[in-house]
């Protein structure tokens, strides 16, 4: 490996280094990086063969009117040829593909509009094909887009319960309150974790009030996966229902939004993108993720300056986030998440996973399953929420266990100076030489915390 | 029934070698009271848990979630237990299990992750402290040299974080490792703070023998045997941390709840089997972030809201009781006009378990565990004499 700068471009804004990354980072880390960031990019060959969520929505809709036990097989269907494939189809890309920053942005904003499966929602299986959809094409394109496309989603929508969110005096809400009084039939869920997560933070400056006001921006804020009634027909994509549309006019952060239906939300996600608190909270949340666990503030807002100045263009805001000096000061201050250090095993040695449990076993292991982050703030990006005493032991023992199913022919010497070259320090080169066999070698490489750390 | 490594067991003398500045025995505990902190993450529904069943503003807040007089267990005529919660009677009935409602920490603003914060880092802001309470709070028991605490689960919570080491143990099932190449690997991670601390922290663990129980798949109800197990060992951990997720009901509370009360009575019951003699120096926390909206939503669920409940089990609380204020669900009474008053604090519970119980000197209590705090004087009459 050429450099230090070399490690930081593979690990910090990489997957990990493999066979010929070094020489496809070449002499200018930096340019190599910038090089990938272009909108518009191509979805990956390996995912193009699957379907849309819309398509999976409405198929278990389908399958639901039939009856309870056709709708549990479709779903337990869709789990293994959608959710597991595509999870598979996409891990498999990540540890291959020479183009590991578009990856990176991907997995970072789907943490940040994160859909989980945790919630145990049968829409659950469709949170891959969400993330292709929503998330993915944005990546180096516009936050405002990628806003109105995640907010837009019934993935999200369903995981965050706004499609059973009814305005108290729409037509939906008045018809309930006759049936089965209720106190109130809106829930305010997604708006708040909107506010909370996805846009203004949790300091963004807005109160209580404006939940509930933009709770009711948003009812109506479905899909057309449910039997509403009449003949509507079943599909799996966005739909406004105006029926449980709270009629009238709203305040949030101290802006009217006069009653216009569905265009109320959208300009309400128009004016949250803009919002100064957003591109605070975005840039935040970058420099945590690519500087250090404690962002520096100088860096936070230069990158805050970017996301204002370019009115949000994440190809430019991720352009500045590269050419930030303290993304290159400390090469090691970051600790791969579980995900990362798999992946990392696998670029290292050049293999792939052979079948399904070669990688959900290690993230089920390691707390960190597929699509399943514990909330909707999505996985931790702090070291000391991946790095207890239990959580290492069992990487050490996962990465042991990885080492030995290794074949005899690879070369430790190679492997380290492949991955972890110009960060390796000598007390692990030293062991990792003095190891009494090959995968032991191996092994010590993958534990070492400069493998570990990104 | 577990196949799972043993973590070094004796051959931890060796790495404690190579880890020249760590010691891995627990040969002073200051104190032989057990304290157990169940986390329950999401914002539980204290209303659905400790029912005011015979109060009319509860049940015309909640039309169609309220529990009546035949869904519940009566305790004092006032409030019921909700039946799910049935098996842990017993415990009342031997005064071993006391309530306090209205309960929560000073965080006041509803999200879950700030909430859990507030609650976990013992200070009165979301991001007053990057350190657990109850790891200060060990500390200051025996200055930390000792692995008091166990975290139950792969990663260690925010609460027990912090300049204490602290062991961990989860449900899984990888080959060990052999202890040539962890005594190798502790000299490579000698000058990485982090990695060397996680590698202590994972030595010299005692581990659960739970091969009479009934096989399960519930992993709370493993960790809870684990945890009784581990720290009913004399020279074992004396505090132990155990999570329950799923609390956040915004919809169909009444069957994800029952679930859960079923899975939380279990769990507790296996922690007062496991525990044996040491329960009667046990106290059981229950808690969450916060509790849930007074009237129910529209989709038969509870938003988020404030005042929610502690449950405190074991054989050194003082049970039998529903203990602190209760505000009531009058309209007037509810904070902001739709969640439970939280008249009672879970810091006034938190600094009374480790002063009364865990023998905490009050002042390091006051100035390092729970800064800024000293409204909120210590609970009084949650544990026996």
């Amino acid at each position: 490996m050429r450099s230090l700068d070399t490690f930081t471009a593979l690990n910090r804004f990489g997957l990990g280094a493999g066979p010929g990354d070094d020489a496809r980072v070449g002499d200018d880390p930096r340019g190599w990086l910038l090089d990938q960031i272009r909108p518009g990019q191509a979805l990956p060959p390996g995912l193009r063969r699957f379907r849309s969520a819309a398509e999976i929505r409405a198929e278990i809709a389908r399958a639901g009117r039939e009856s309870n036990e056709a709708r549990t097989r479709t779903v337990r269907r869709a789990m293994n040829r959608d959710f597991r494939q595509e999870v598979m189809a996409r891990l498999r890309y990540e540890i291959r593909t020479p183009e590991v920053l578009p990856e990176r942005m991907v997995r970072f904003w789907a943490n940040h509009f994160t859909a989980s499966l945790s919630r145990g929602s049968r829409d659950g299986v469709t949170i891959p094909a969400y993330e292709r959809e929503a998330i993915r094409p944005h990546v180096f394109g516009r936050f405002r887009d990628m806003l109105h496309a995640a907010a837009r989603n019934p993935t999200l929508l369903t995981y965050l319960d706004n499609v059973s969110s009814v305005g108290p005096d729409s037509p939906a809400g008045q018809n309930r309150q006759r049936n089965r009084p209720t106190a109130t039939t809106l829930n305010e869920n997604f708006a708040r974790e909107l506010l909370e997560l996805h846009t203004l933070g949790v300091d963004g400056g807005y109160t209580q009030d404006d939940i509930i006001e933009a709770a009711k921006i948003f009812t109506g804020w479905g899909h057309g996966g449910y039997r509403r009634g009449g003949d509507e027909p079943i599909h799996g994509n966005f739909q406004f229902v105006r029926r449980q549309h709270q009629p009238g006019p709203k305040t949030v952060l101290g802006r009217v939004y006069e009653e216009a239906g569905e265009e109320e939300g959208l300009r309400l996600l128009d004016d949250l993108a803009r919002h100064p608190s957003t591109a605070r909270h975005i840039a935040t949340k970058l420099v945590r993720h690519f500087v250090a666990d404690i962002p520096p503030p100088d860096a936070v807002a230069r990158i805050e300056q970017v996301f204002r100045d370019t009115e949000g263009d994440l190809a430019e805001v991720t352009r500045a986030l590269v050419l930030l000096d303290a993304a290159w000061a400390d090469p090691l201050a970051k600790v791969k998440t579980p995900h990362e250090f798999v992946v990392a095993c696998f670029r290292a040695t050049g293999s792939l996973p052979e079948n399904q449990p070669d990688y959900f076993q290690p993230m089920r292991l390691l707390a960190m399953m597929p699509h399943s982050a514990p909330s909707p703030a999505g996985w931790s990006d702090r070291a000391a929420d991946w790095l207890g005493p239990e959580a290492l032991m069992i990487r050490l023992e996962w990465a042991r266990g990885f080492a030995a199913r290794q074949p005899g022919t690879l070369i430790p010497a190679e492997i380290l100076d492949r991955s972890i070259g110009a960060a390796a320090r000598e007390v692990t080169t030293t062991w990792v030489e003095r190891a009494p066999s090959g995968d032991a070698a191996l092994a010590m490489i993958l534990a070492s915390p400069e493998f570990q750390r990104r | 029934m577990l196949d799972r490594r043993l973590f070094l067991k004796l051959g931890g003398a060796g790495l404690a070698a190579a880890l020249a500045s760590s010691r891995v025995a627990f040969a002073s505990a200051p104190t032989d009271k057990r304290f157990i902190f169940v986390f329950l993450r999401g914002g539980l529904d204290g209303l659905h848990a400790l029912v005011p069943y015979a109060d009319a503003d509860y049940r015309r807040l909640r039309p169609s979630l309220a529990l009546g007089r035949d869904a519940v267990l009566d305790l004092d005529g006032y409030f019921g237990l909700h039946d799910a919660l049935g098996p842990l009677m017993p415990l009342w009935r031997a005064g071993e299990l006391a309530f306090v409602p209205a309960a929560t920490t000073r965080y006041r603003n509803r999200s879950h992750f700030d909430g859990q914060n507030l609650l976990e880092n013992g200070t009165a802001r979301p991001r007053g402290a990057r350190d657990g309470w109850l790891n200060r709070a060990i500390l200051g028991l025996n200055g930390g040299d000792d692995r008091l605490a166990l975290s139950l689960g792969p990663a260690v919570p925010l609460i027990l974080q912090g300049a204490a080491p602290v062991q961990a143990w989860s449900n899984e099932q990888l080959p060990d490792l052999n202890d040539d190449f962890l005594e190798r690997l502790a000299i490579v991670y000698r000058d990485d703070p982090l990695f060397h601390a996680a590698l202590t922290g994972a030595t010299g663990m005692t581990e659960p023998d739970m091969s009479d129980d009934a096989p399960t798949n519930d992993n709370f109800l493993i960790s809870s045997r684990a945890a009784a197990d581990i720290l009913r060992a004399p020279q074992g951990p004396r505090i132990g941390v155990l999570e329950l997720g799923g609390w956040d009901t915004h919809n169909g509370q009444p069957y994800r709840l029952r679930r859960l009360f079923e899975r939380l009575s279990q769990g507790l019951l296996a922690l007062r089997e496991g525990l044996g003699p040491v329960w009667s120096e046990t106290v059981v926390m229950v808690a969450s972030e916060f509790g849930r909206t007074a009237a129910e939503n529209g989709n038969r669920g509870t938003d988020h809201g404030t005042g929610g409940l502690a449950m405190l089990a074991g054989g050194a609380v003082r049970g039998g009781q529903v203990a602190g204020d209760w505000p009531g669900l009058s309209p007037r009474a509810l904070f902001e006009e739709r969640d439970v008053l939280a008249v009672n604090a879970y810091e006034a519970i938190f600094k009374a378990l480790l002063i009364g119980h865990m023998g905490l000197d009050p002042a390091y209590a006051e100035r390092v565990v729970f800064p800024e705090s000293r409204a909120l004087e210590p609970f009084t009459g949650l544990l026996r004499a």
